[in-house]
């Protein structure tokens, strides 16, 4: 049984002018025993599959990651999402993302299993006709099949409808003739099926076709060489005459680039989920290896700079944990909801990842940005061998890198998640005008010297998450009302603000998701939990200090810049912080189990 | 053919070992639970078993209510059914007359477990089933084919290997190569809350052992190494430290 999705209660972006209370979120502690075996048994296919077979699969052995995903297909993890009557288990969307973080900690095949999953799937099931999804989807969930997903072109990437490749209809009205060039396509080289994103004639907008290898006239180039993820096959393909039936175009005309972005929101959730257990895995890798480390006679893992990392590595990886499967079953409660109003389950989906597009842009890049850290620290913690290819550090680094650039930059995803929330307020889906109001009126009058009722949990952090709502209000209100529609211009603008909702967000997940353990472990049980949070949101204030200072004053000058600095002074101040011991005290931890602090599966 | 495979619920093999309540329990903070490897390929054998041949697999636990997540990973591999003798397992002759009792009445072909727990790593439990059913017991085996009612049987033994043909009813204790463990697949795991987990009481068998103090061995030191021509050194330490000579 899988945990039971409740109504919809928060809307996609309004966490910023919202007080959420622990219990209307969900914690991954609360995943359902089958949803825990769930992942257990994919930790087991990395561990008996993959693990052992590293070189193989980073080195391209012929035919070798096709098998791994015909492995995967046969344990049905390729179509935990897929309904059951196209082949799959037809889980709920948190599942999926359950599934896809623990993919994560299996390097290449992560990517393999997200592009085939994700992009190679998805775009069938939100839009394909019945016939299209009747046909493809059992054969896709089963890995008889494997997909792939072709929109970058070589002078199209983040600009991606601006695409070259063209379609044009045959003279017998039957076929689409395709012509174009795509690259950086993962599992090319192996891939039965590929999504095709062209122009018919002189369109202005891109359409989705489905396109069979066997359909002829594709042709490839030989294989990237990449920094990471070696394993992964990425080609660039092109298409000549590839004569596609009439009835394999996906959608409607023109509709492509709708599909494009649509698809890859629940991409970008299920990136940013998809690296938590990569990190663990790197986290209790440079754990293990700091108790084994002798240095100047004491194992490493008891000096307090190799602690200080190890800390760091999971109260990160806590976040992006607690960010994204709040924000997952928020998602799969407005599915429901939207079911329950008549609205087809692929509809359904696709309307619910459109409300929640924000948070999917910020847990991929939070997400990616962590696993990142998380990487470079496991390198550090590992020293001279953290450099050498022989320990697993190097391979995890590179293979780290691609999560900043794929499924949109992430300085695409920071200015599209600005973007769109002030698209939801001009709107009027959410109210950011009268908070930001008062947060301009707060500005000008005495400071409230009220106090937080300190006998309730996290009544400390809640205040201060409250007063970073404020600042992030002050600057993003304050940006809007300089520069109006030019706003979106500003990149650097933008981009701090983007920062100040990432960590906002992922600060309130973590101080909700602890203040719920709090309920139910002892007060032993939940210290890890409450020390990891006081971290995250201790480095979360000086972030968000930091980029409001700097976007306030690109805009402002004179007495109005001071207004704001002080704003910004006054919504950031905190309890002072001894992040010695806790930091101290996690890893003390980490280091009694000679892992990752805590174990959900 | 009907199979009893005998399942055992330990912490993981990556498990940092301590006790609580004055060196007298196992300390289950923060510990994850595994079905014991050993009983793993037991389980998977018999998985195979049943495919060749037909049948059905029971799963049986000697256990309280922490152990049922296991028990239903035993069924989401591919036991059909599933019985929880609800008892803590206190020492191998417990456990060995529980699952004896359950055996005697169930009309079984094969009893498949472990060779060994590897929680107490006692391996005594197949041993005394058969003694208490009065059928053979055979372990550690590597390999079990059956041919209508008799089974080949592959055993390890002290430098070596013995083959033997057996008839069934019997019990194995199995270990590797016999099977590769099987990872339950996602209609597995969904299809396992829906197959009996039954619980049944314990016979009024005592156990015979009372634990009065689990210690831990010493810290092993660390290696030191001995250049290859200093032979005194090595004879010295060999002497003086390790007291070996």
């Amino acid at each position: 049984m899988e945990a039971i999705a409740k109504e919809a209660s928060i809307k996609g972006g309004e966490f910023i002018v919202r007080e959420t209370e622990a219990e209307e979120i969900f914690i991954p502690e609360e995943f359902s025993e089958e949803q825990k075996m769930m992942a257990a048994a994919t930790q087991d296919f990395i561990n008996q599959e993959i693990n052992p077979n590293i070189s193989r699969m980073d080195n391209l052995e012929e035919g070798f990651m096709s098998s791994l995903m015909e492995k995967a297909g046969q344990l049905g993890l390729l179509g935990v999402t897929v309904p059951e009557e196209y082949g799959g288990l037809g889980m709920s969307f948190n599942t999926g993302m359950l599934i896809a973080d623990i993919v994560a900690a299996a390097g290449s095949f992560s990517t393999a299993y997200g592009a085939h999953t994700g992009i190679g799937t998805l775009p069938i099931l939100y839009y394909g006709t019945e016939e299209q999804r009747q046909k493809y989807l059992p054969l896709l969930a089963s890995g008889e099949w494997k997909a792939c997903y072709c929109l970058t072109e070589p002078d199209a990437g983040s600009d991606a409808n601006s695409g070259k490749t063209k379609a044009k209809l045959t003279e017998d009205g039957k076929h689409y003739l395709i012509n174009g060039q795509k690259m950086w396509i993962s599992n090319a080289g192996f891939a039965d099926l590929f999504i095709v994103f062209a122009k018919i004639d002189d369109d202005k907008n891109l359409t989705a076709f489905l396109i069979e290898k066997s359909f002829g006239g594709i042709t490839m180039n030989e294989e990237e060489k990449k920094l990471g993820i070696k394993g992964s096959s990425t080609r660039q393909v092109f298409f000549n005459d590839c004569k596609v039936p009439v009835e394999n175009m996906l959608s409607e005309r023109e509709n492509g680039f709708k599909i494009a972005v649509n698809v890859l929101n629940v991409g970008r959730i299920k990136l940013g989920c998809g690296v938590i257990n990569g990190c663990k895995y790197v986290t209790t890798l440079a754990t293990n290896y700091a108790n084994e480390r002798k240095q100047f006679g004491v194992s490493i893992s008891s000096f307090g700079a190799i602690q200080t990392k190890l800390a760091n590595m999971a109260a990160k990886t806590y976040a992006v944990e607690s960010a994204s499967y709040r924000a997952g079953q928020d998602i799969e409660d407005l599915i429901s909801s939207l079911k329950e109003e008549g609205l087809e389950p692929a509809q359904a989906k696709l309307k619910a990842m459109e409300q929640f597009a924000i948070e999917c842009a910020i847990i991929k890049i939070l997400g990616s940005e962590v696993l990142n850290y998380i990487a470079d620290e496991g390198v550090q913690v590992y020293g001279g061998m953290g450099f050498s290819e022989e320990a697993p550090m190097a391979r995890a680094y590179r293979d780290a890198r691609i999560t900043r650039i794929y499924e949109g930059t992430n300085e695409i995803n920071r200015m599209l998640l600005v973007g769109m929330i002030l698209k939801k307020a001009l709107k009027g889906e959410i109210d950011l005008l009268g908070p930001a109001m008062a947060v301009g009126k707060e500005l000008t009058s005495v400071p409230s010297f009220e106090q937080p009722d300190l006998s309730q949990p996290m009544a400390q952090e809640k205040d201060t998450l409250r007063k970073l709502k404020k600042s992030a209000l002050m600057v993003a209100g304050k940006a809007a009302e300089t520069f109006g529609p030019k706003l979106n211009d500003e990149q650097e603008i933008l981009m701090h603000i983007a920062d100040m909702l990432i960590e906002i967000y992922a600060a309130e997940c973590v101080i909700l998701r602890t203040e719920k353990l709090m309920s139910r472990y002892s007060e032993e049980e939940a210290k890890l939990y409450k020390d990891m949070t006081t971290l995250y949101l201790f480095d979360a204030v000086q972030k968000i200090k930091n980029h409001g200072d700097e976007a306030v004053a690109c805009f402002a000058t004179g007495d109005e810049l001071k207004v704001l600095l002080m704003g910004m002074k006054r919504f950031t101040k905190t309890e002072p912080v001894n992040t010695k011991e806790l930091r101290r005290s996690i890893a003390g931890k980490m280091i009694s189990v000679n892992k990752f602090p805590y174990t959900l599966y | 053919m009907k199979i009893l495979v005998c399942i055992t619920h330990v912490p993981d093999t990556t498990s940092r070992i301590a006790f609580t309540d004055g060196n007298t329990k196992f300390d289950k903070n923060g510990i994850q639970f595994i079905i014991g490897p050993y009983d793993d390929y037991a389980l998977a054998r018999a998985v195979e078993l049943k495919e060749q041949h037909g049948g059905s697999i029971t799963a049986i636990n000697v256990g309280e209510a922490e152990t049922e997540p296991t028990i239903r990973k035993a069924l989401a591999i591919g036991a059909d059914e599933a019985i929880r003798v609800n008892a803590h397992p206190e020492d191998a002759i417990f456990v060995a007359k529980q699952i004896a009792s359950v055996a005697k009445g169930g009309d079984y072909d094969l009893i498949l477990m472990g060779r060994e727990s590897i929680d107490f790593n006692g391996g005594q439990v197949h041993g005394m089933v058969g003694e208490i059913l009065g059928i053979p017991s055979i372990s550690p085996v590597m390999k079990l084919d059956i041919e209508g009612n008799t089974a080949k049987v592959t055993r390890e033994i002290e430098g070596g290997k013995e083959y033997l043909e057996i008839e069934m009813p019997f019990i194995a204790g199995c270990q590797e190569p016999i099977a590769e463990w099987k990872i339950p697949n996602m209609r597995g795991i969904m299809s396992a809350r829906t197959k009996p987990l039954n619980v049944i009481d314990p016979t009024g068998d005592n156990p015979m052992n009372v634990v009065e103090v689990f210690e831990m061995p010493p810290a092993k030191s660390g290696v030191k190494l001995v250049e290859p021509d200093n032979l005194e050194e090595l004879v010295k330490l060999l002497k003086t430290e390790a007291k070996v000579i």
